[in-house]
């Protein structure tokens, strides 16, 4: 298998076991790798978009405002401005003589005909290069329309991802510290980091509120301009994905003292753990938020786990791989797939820190594959040598998975079914097992290897079945 | 409403595109060069741009799809791409051991003035690229012409890079079958090969984006036409190519580089299309048209016949590619429907006035621009409604909004298959447009009707 590895990224990947940990990562992509990470621009894109009554006009050649269009799914209960594509195409002659007046003129057209609460306006490589003075013409539109109009720094060679959400972030604290904060709860909250992907902001609204905990702002899913605003009023922030909006959260507590929680709401652990830390920060305002959270943890246990062992009787001992855009998300995979009985063979992450890799290491069994900024020749090539009955990961990895006739769950924001809360976890167990016990890899070639002679002779009846 | 903002008013809009009905260049450049086989597309540029084009070919055929990028960093960006290329091409050959690299520039690498030829020269000199490998390159530049410039200008390239002329002419003929999908490349080499036609086509993306399932992960699949293949094209007996903006560039270059002589036509979707292209399959080689043929464009007429008032006077708005729609409308309106509103984000004087000569018998005036954009085509739709939507995927928004049936067709398809399967061209390929148009139209109409007038036999 190792000639699959470049020999330059020997060190991101790692066999716990083998040897003592050390792992580069945070590392920039060799060129010539068929990488599967994206750019600045896509990191903004797609913080930024969920928020749903804002204008996002994308100031670049048309394709970046095309590969952005609503492929998120982040749903709204409102609003669905989002929706749509706004570019200012540039075109040859914009390159040559710039595209301020473009932009001036598309920015002022948009603002009269739709009023949206506020503007975000995305730059892209081309404009980082010809120079347009992007910020100028967002000030000069803000003065005249009366309107938010904010310049998003996304040009895509500086950096990737990861520099994306940081420009994101400094783009929504120019809203937040703008609007009133009069009627806000001392027990409240923002979420940042959550895409509302199927819904899943909803269920987590609807557990604070059983908390008793109101929520000032939604930052990144179903999100509106004017709680973004008065986002400064609540008295904690909860931070979930480890990259995308962590930023915002240190400006905040920097800014208006309010400290932040990092959280997640994937698998009972950290859903349950998440709860209670919110619960213990405000134990003091109010005593018996930690009561009423324990009831609803309680509540829901008792509902979700007769459930999951139906689920978990079926799937003990089977193998997963885990490929996602943060390594925060991975943590919670790999004990989201313990609960269920099952062990994880590889974790990996696009853009996950020294630290995080650290603690994969650290929560993982030896033997398991830990890698950073992967690629499908790397990723097949140890899903085979694993042999592994799911492969967890996003757009461009499941056709390898199901290529190599490998069960797939998408993590990602092609998520159709809420994978966050309790009942998430429900879901996802449901996901997993109708994946990995799916007949239809009892049909291909490659399981068919692995099945035993006399569950092959079935196998091979049912397809001269069909065939017949 | 999805899509509440789109205003029933038309205001000029002078600098602004809403819900395009295009992409750009470098993708279009990618889907082409899968077409070679062994080849690895190589994107010239950002992370980013080719993340996008490989998550947005992936969920357009739901295959995996291979590009590799020089992953331009702010260094890159100021000083020249040149190390990132020379390293990239190392590490490629190194490691994927492709045949081909097919690099595209981006709008970036464009602006910042990389010299591609140069590089590559320099990754040879360095013996960066191994014995008998090759790398060719187009320039894409994404602010100029759309995904179906980038289409022809790396088929272009084919010809650029790879046709020669040993002076002996080959019993065969080259076809470019334009930016269709691989389910119509097959298609048009089955009709080749029932006329007898040995055919070099290229690119050529069958058994490469509509592959089977196999239990193996290849990273280098079946098909594509191969470099061999490509170097005869020089003295193959005549070029067809499909579709004058996607394949008319490439057609024209092997005529002025090897002097094969072209012919251009439209896509052949539809009889009149396919007819033209059988008959100049038949007058290029001086063959007869098999029985089996005329029994396919029989069984096509044989459903226009039978179906025929279902069709009648039915109002289609459609959103596309100019070659596709100028074949489509052809065929929509030789079975009595009525194209009102088309729109494609690429540009094109051409266009515009060849869609009003084939319409201009209808008794609506057809509303047609180039470059146009969904929006346009959506605000048009609120001052005449349609019957029927033909588009891609974004066009559901307009479906859903003013409940219109929608067959989709074009690029991006992200909900539904078949697409990668089953053709569009051809007589078969026309059998299966109007089975999808009769669906859409006598679903709603079942939906529709009240229950004395619902019917059971239609």
């Amino acid at each position: 298998m190792a000639e699959t590895i470049f020999a330059e990224r020997k060190d991101q990947v790692h066999r716990k076991g083998e040897e003592p940990f050390q792992m580069t990562c945070d590392k920039e992509s060799l060129a010539g790798a068929v990488s599967q990470r994206a750019c600045v621009f896509c990191g903004s894109r797609v913080v930024l978009y969920p928020i749903t009554d804002a204008l996002h006009l994308v100031h670049g050649p048309i394709g970046c405002a095309v590969y952005t269009w609503d492929i998120r799914g982040a749903l709204s209960s409102g609003p669905e401005l989002h929706r749509h594509s706004y570019s200012t195409d540039l075109q040859e002659s914009d390159v040559i003589f710039g595209g301020e007046d473009k932009l001036y003129r598309a920015l002022t057209q948009l603002i009269d005909r739709i009023n949206p609460k506020a503007a975000f306006v995305y730059s892209t490589c081309i404009v980082g290069i010809i120079g347009d003075d992007l910020a100028g013409v967002c000030r000069k539109v803000e003065h005249e329309k009366g309107i938010p109009v904010i310049p998003v720094e996304s040009e895509g060679f500086k950096g990737n991802k990861r520099a994306g959400y940081n420009a994101a972030c400094r783009a929504m604290f120019q809203l937040v510290g703008t609007g009133p904060i009069d009627d806000i709860s001392p027990l409240s909250v923002n979420i940042l980091g959550d895409f509302n992907l199927a819904g899943e902001i909803w269920i987590v609204r609807e557990y604070l509120e059983r908390m008793g905990v109101q929520v000032v702002a939604n930052i990144t899913g179903d999100g509106r301009v004017d709680d973004l605003r008065r986002a400064h009023g609540a008295a904690l922030n909860l931070v979930q994905c480890s990259g995308s909006t962590i930023d915002l959260a240190k400006m905040m507590e920097e800014k208006y003292g309010i400290p932040f929680l990092r959280v997640s709401y994937f698998g009972v652990e950290d859903m349950a753990d998440s709860l209670y830390k919110i619960a213990e920060f405000f134990k003091d305002i109010d005593p018996q938020v930690m009561e009423r959270t324990k009831a609803l943890v309680r509540d829901e246990l008792s509902e979700l786990y007769p459930r999951l062992k139906e689920y978990r009787k079926a799937l003990e001992g089977k193998k997963a791989a885990i490929y996602v855009g943060g390594a925060f998300k991975a943590f919670s995979l790999v004990k989201a797939f313990r609960h269920l009985g099952m062990t994880v063979a590889l974790v990996g992450s696009q853009t996950g820190t020294e630290e995080d890799y650290k603690e994969l290491h650290e929560i993982t069994d030896p033997g398991t594959i830990i890698v950073d900024d992967s690629n499908p020749l790397e990723l097949s090539s140890f899903l085979q040598e694993k042999d592994v009955d799911i492969f967890v990961g996003g757009v461009k990895e499941r056709p390898i998975a199901y290529k190599l006739g490998v069960g797939f769950c998408d993590h990602n924001h092609e998520r159709k079914e809420a994978l966050e809360g309790f009942v998430g976890m429900l879901n996802f167990a449901k996901e997993v097992y109708a994946t990995v016990m799916s007949p239809v890899w009892r049909f291909t070639p490659r399981k068919r290897a692995y099945l035993s002679k006399s569950q092959e002779m079935d196998v091979c009846h049912e397809i001269k079945a069909i065939q017949n | 409403m999805l899509l509440r903002h789109t205003t029933k008013e038309i205001t000029e809009r002078s600098a602004l595109t809403i819900n395009p009905a295009k992409t750009c260049q470098p993708i279009g450049a990618m889907y082409a060069a899968l077409g070679i086989h062994g080849c690895l597309p190589h994107s010239h540029g950002s992370q980013g741009c080719c993340a996008y084009h490989r998550s947005a070919l992936t969920r357009h055929y739901k295959e995996p799809v291979m590009a590799a990028t020089s992953s331009f960093t702010e260094g890159a960006s100021v000083f020249g791409g040149q190390a990132n290329l020379v390293q990239a091409i190392d590490n490629i050959f190194t490691v994927y051991e492709p045949e081909v690299i097919a690099v595209h520039t981006t709008c970036l690498s464009e602006t910042i003035g990389d010299d591609i030829p140069q590089i590559t020269r320099k990754a040879e000199a360095d013996g960066k690229i191994p014995q008998g490998k090759y790398v060719i390159h187009v320039n894409t530049p994404s602010y100029v012409g759309t995904h179906v410039t980038g289409f022809a200008n790396m088929t272009k390239a084919m010809v650029d890079y790879f046709a020669e002329s040993a002076g002996q002419k080959i019993d065969q003929i080259n076809i470019i079958p334009g930016y269709v999908e691989p389910s119509d490349m097959e298609e048009i080499k089955r009709i080749a090969q029932m006329m007898g036609v040995r055919v070099v086509m290229f690119p050529d993306t069958s058994k490469v984006l509509n592959r089977p399932q196999t239990g193996k992960y290849d990273m280098f699949p079946e098909g594509g036409v191969t470099v061999e293949a490509l170097k005869t094209t020089g003295d193959s007996l005549a070029t067809i190519g499909l579709g004058r903006l996607a394949s008319g560039p490439a057609a024209q270059a092997l005529d002025t580089k090897c002097n094969v002589p072209c012919e251009i036509l439209d896509l052949p979707i539809g009889f009149k299309a396919t007819d033209r292209f059988v008959d100049t399959l038949r007058k290029t080689l001086g063959i007869t048209v098999p029985d089996i043929i005329n029994n396919e464009r029989g069984q096509l007429l044989d459903i226009v016949t039978d179906m025929h008032q279902y069709f009648y006077g039915k109002k289609v708005a459609l959103a596309g590619d100019p070659d596709h729609l100028i074949a489509l409308t052809e065929f929509l309106v030789s079975i009595d429907m009525w194209p009102i509103h088309i729109v494609t984000g690429t540009s094109g004087k051409k266009f515009e006035s060849r869609i009003r000569e084939i319409t201009k018998d209808s008794p609506y005036t057809t509303n047609v621009k180039a470059p146009g954009d969904m929006f346009l085509l959506h605000q048009w739709i609120k001052n005449e409604p349609a019957d029927l939507l033909m588009g891609n995927t974004y066009m559901k928004y307009i479906a859903r909004d003013e409940d219109i049936p929608l067959v989709r067709m074009g690029f991006p398809i992200l909900d539904r298959i078949g697409h990668s399967y089953f053709p569009i061209v051809g007589y078969r390929g026309g059998m299966r447009l109007l089975e999808k148009i009769l669906d859409a139209i006598l679903d709603r109409q079942d939906r529709d009707a009240p229950e004395e007038s619902f019917e059971l036999v239609m």
